[in-house]
């Protein structure tokens, strides 16, 4: 078993009295795509939010290729190569497409003087790629606020790709989207996966979306690890039933 | 430098030598404190209520302060001239709100700022030219206790006013509380869409806040200029009070409104006595920059911004 | 540059120069003109491109005044003593000392400012929307109140500069010169500066701070340097204003917290924010306007200039700039590309 790219130990985080992660551990292997599902509540936005530095924790340790980062900043997180995207779906609304999709690019060695540069033809014309492998090359010039909430959450997820990211952590990705895209984006999400060797952390909530793309799953309640394993041994897990039927 | 830290530090050697001057600071402090608490529970209610930052309020104070003022040269007593001090001041507020807060209110947070802000100027340029730039002051027709052997004393007015305002806060209170509209105002501040599922009309809500508000700062404005003074351009320096009690306190926790305006009104004099009265305004606004920069890392802590 | 804005530009610029000539009696306002597209220019900087509404950058300009005015004294008399006696004291200068002092204090009034913007920038931009534009604002009365307090550099009393030694009328002009040489120094500096990568970091600032730092940017670096930027050209602006009045003192000439300080708002708001060319329309119709108010409504202008801010954030919103891209959004670029994307192909990594 190689070296896990997302080492979370035990780690505990609490919002006044109320405990959302107790002791969670998991692990997300370099190069596959790992779920993350559980019910509403269960405390999985608040592991995402933790492990890519939106809260301090309270307590264990996350790893980032074998690097302590449970300290730092979202920034200093991203420059190192962890994107997240957001449940409500952020994109910059003024700026148009192609712009969204310029700005970016990899953080990670910008110099001061990068500040003044301009944009190279290349990048533009990967911009302009990767909006086509999204499907929104014909709106590229239009103001990103103006696109349906579908197309945001694609253009988020090609501003996403275009920071060439080693891992991305996805939350809820086809929620919101007409269930007729969601073939279509689980299609790109593997082959983010596997053209652009991108390791996906996924949260999601439609079953039949995280067994049809995850290699391994983790399955959360009441902030407590439940279960984990390939999609068929979750499928099968009475635990994971009964958290989902609100049994105890 | 010398020359002016030597006449600081003799100031402070008198409130050592002669704890009565604190006593008289003190209670200067207090009496001045409660009318900022008046404005900055105002401020704090409409802020959390409308999410409206009224930078126009201490404008409010100034000109509920020369209504007081014109009604007593038609012979009304200060003390009654309250009452309709404060219905016209509600009348004004629900004008402006119509006019302008209502439109403000859905658009971003600078943009109610700023047009609180040009109204701010609007106001101090009407009061000007109407009453002219000098101060003015409200004859209330009490006299002054002496304490302590006349080594104290304090205008009977500042303990009237303090009482004053006890009552207004007191009443506020109760009203936001115990009343029908109070807990629609309250549902409102907590969430808006909600309330307005629910049946209650916010746009009334947020007029009726507005006005409450524009009346408050109105009856400060009064006490204000039976205890002090008032001047069509002092107006900005008590928005800027405001804005520092309500950033030190918090929105919605208003004992601690009340308390960090008493605090400010007694620092407020000793820097004053200390520092001489024109570091007054600076110690103000140096106290904000202190309590933002404060609450700041506090939330870097958190990893978050102070918005 | 297209032909047409080319000519534009060329228009603009020969009216520039001609204006002085044709009403020598107006320099000194024809000046103030050109201040003020630089105070809209520099403020749409901050609170247009990057969102960080400041109330506060009347700052800048106040610093550069007093900087440049104590350096051209101090290089020749004792600061102290020279403001003490309130204008009493007439220095005579010699052209070349003139000149130099005013040439090193200019320099200094740019770089201070920057140095003050650095400082601020620490502990001012952990604060957002309406606490920054508060905080921005208690730094300008602050600073005002500051200066008035300081004996050395005369107190509320303010400082006499030094007397401008070329003939009549001289004066007026050379400022006017100085003005517009550095308006447009400054146009055509954020005219590049728009052109690169900086103008997409802070327009993802205003945007969105938090996913703009969710995708690693350097936003503390970029919040920076965009006001370090408005801090150069407003202590310029502010060296060269109070040369030009020939006295400064703290309240009305160095830190107008409520005109200057207020005007930069409302001009860039007028014209459109985000934009290059809105404050800069906005700075014209708003000097217009200020210029009609000042003569026929002469008492009201301030309520005047009330009003405006009101209507203008109330009412109109968008500037006279977004007004038209609202209505022609094709003029700007905002369009559906018709034309068929080509065939979705990615080999390897992107």
């Amino acid at each position: 078993m190689s070296q896990a790219i997302i080492d979370v130990r035990g780690v505990s985080k609490a919002f006044g009295g109320v405990i959302a992660n107790h002791e969670v551990s998991l692990k997300v292997e370099p190069g596959k795509i790992t779920g993350l599902i559980g019910p509403n509540g269960s405390g999985k936005t608040t592991l995402f939010n933790s492990i890519v530095g939106q809260y301090p924790i309270d307590g264990g340790s996350i790893l980032f290729e074998g690097q302590e980062i449970s300290r730092m900043n979202v920034q200093e997180i991203a420059r190192l190569g962890m994107l997240r995207t957001f449940q409500q779906t952020r994109i910059f609304s003024k700026m148009n497409c192609i712009q969204n999709l310029l700005i970016s690019v990899p953080h990670r060695k910008a110099a001061w003087r990068n500040m003044f540069g301009k944009h190279s033809p290349e990048l533009i014309e990967k911009a302009e790629r990767l909006l086509e492998f999204v499907g929104l090359y014909s709106k590229r010039k239009l103001v990103a606020g103006s696109l349906s909430f579908g197309q945001q959450k694609l253009l988020e997820f090609a501003m996403a790709l275009m920071n060439e990211p080693k891992v991305l952590l996805l939350d809820e990705p086809t929620a919101g989207i007409n269930p007729t895209l969601i073939n279509g984006l689980i299609d790109r999400l593997k082959r983010a996966n596997q053209e652009f060797g991108i390791t996906l952390f996924v949260i999601e909530h439609n079953m039949r979306v995280i067994m049809n793309l995850a290699d391994q799953i983790y399955c959360m309640s009441h902030g407590e690890l439940l279960a984990s394993g390939s999609p068929d041994e979750i499928r099968d897990d009475q635990r994971v039933i009964d958290a989902y039927l609100g049994a105890h | 430098m010398a020359g002016v830290i030597v006449p600081m530090w003799d100031n402070f050697q008198i409130l050592v030598t002669a704890p009565v001057f604190n006593v008289q600071l003190i209670l200067n402090g207090l009496s001045v404190g409660a009318v900022f608490a008046l404005a900055a529970y105002g401020l704090a209610l409409v802020w959390g209520v409308t999410s409206v930052k009224n930078l126009a309020q201490g404008d409010f104070v100034m000109m509920g302060g020369y209504l007081g003022y014109e009604l007593s040269l038609h012979g009304v007593n200060p003390i009654v001239a309250i009452v309709p001090v404060g219905v016209l001041m509600f009348a004004y507020g629900w004008v402006i709100y119509a006019l302008i807060i209502r439109r403000v209110i859905e658009l971003d947070l600078f943009t109610s700022l700023l047009a609180t802000f040009g109204l701010a100027i609007t106001m101090q340029q009407v009061l000007n030219l109407v009453f002219g730039p000098d101060v003015r002051t409200l004859k209330s027709g009490f006299g002054r206790f002496e304490l302590l052997d006349g080594m104290v004393d304090i205008t009977q007015i500042r303990v009237v006013a303090f009482g004053l305002c006890i009552v207004l806060a007191v009443a506020m209170v109760l009203f936001l509380r115990n009343s029908r509209m109070g807990q629609a105002i309250r549902a409102t501040a907590q969430d808006p869409r909600a309330a307005r599922v629910l049946g209650v009309n916010t746009d009334l809500v947020y007029a009726l806040t507005f006005s409450i508000n524009s009346a408050i700062c109105g009856v400060a404005g009064v006490i204000i200029a039976m205890i002090w003074v008032i001047q069509p351009f002092y107006g900005i320096a008590y928005s800027v009070r405001a804005f520092v009690v309500v950033t030190a306190a918090g929105l919605g926790n208003f004992p601690a409104v009340i308390l960090t305006s008493l605090g400010l009104g007694v620092i407020e004099q000793y820097s004053g006595f200390i520092l001489g009265a024109q570091f007054q305004q600076a110690t103000v606004v140096g106290l904000l920059l202190v309590i933002l920069m404060w609450r700041q890392t506090l939330l870097r802590r958190h990893r978050l911004a102070l918005q | 540059m297209t032909r047409p804005s080319l000519a534009l530009h060329l228009v603009l610029l020969v009216a520039g120069i001609v204006a002085p000539f044709l009403f020598p009696a107006h320099s000194v306002q024809f000046a103030v003109f050109w201040i003020f597209v630089l105070f809209a220019m520099t403020w749409d900087t901050m609170g247009g491109q990057m969102g960080y509404n400041s109330l506060g950058n009347i700052v800048f300009f106040g610093l550069g005044m007093y900087i440049c005015a104590v350096v051209q004294i101090g290089l020749f008399y004792n600061v102290g003593d020279y403001t003490a006696a309130s204008g009493e004291i007439k220095i005579d200068f010699t052209d070349q000392q003139y000149y130099g002092g005013l040439a090193l204090g200019v320099f200094l009034a740019a770089i201070g400012p920057v140095i003050l913007a650095v400082i601020l920038s620490k502990v001012l931009f952990g604060l957002r929307g309406p606490y920054f534009a508060i905080g921005t604002l208690g730094v300008a009365i602050a600073a005002a109140e500051l200066t008035a307090a300081w004996g050395w550099v005369g107190g509320g009393g303010g400082i006499s500069m030094p007397v401008f030694p070329g003939g009549p009328g001289m004066r007026e002009r050379f400022f006017y010169v100085a003005c517009m040489v550095t308006t447009i120094l400054c146009y055509l500096f954020l005219r590049w500066l728009y052109s690169t990568r900086f103008s997409l970091a802070i327009n993802a600032i205003r945007d969105d701070e938090d996913k703009a730092e969710a995708l690693g940017l350097h936003t503390a670096r970029y919040k920076m340097v965009a006001w370090s930027v408005s801090a150069f050209f407003m202590g310029i602006a502010g060296a060269l204003f109070g040369n030009m009045t020939g006295f400064i003192e703290p309240l009305e000439t160095a830190y107008p917290t409520l005109t200057f300080g207020i005007f930069m708002v409302a001009m860039t708001l007028l014209g459109g924010k985000g934009t290059l060319w809105g404050p800069i329309i906005g700075a014209t119709v708003f000097y217009t306007l200020r210029e009609l108010t000042w003569t026929y409504l002469l008492g009201w202008q301030y309520i005047a200039l009330g009003v405006l801010i009101i209507v203008n954030v109330v009412y109109f919103q968008q500037g006279i700039l977004g007004w038209v891209q609202a209505r022609k959004p094709e003029w700007f670029g905002i369009r559906v590309e018709t034309q068929p994307a080509r065939a979705v192909k990615v080999d390897g990594k992107p």
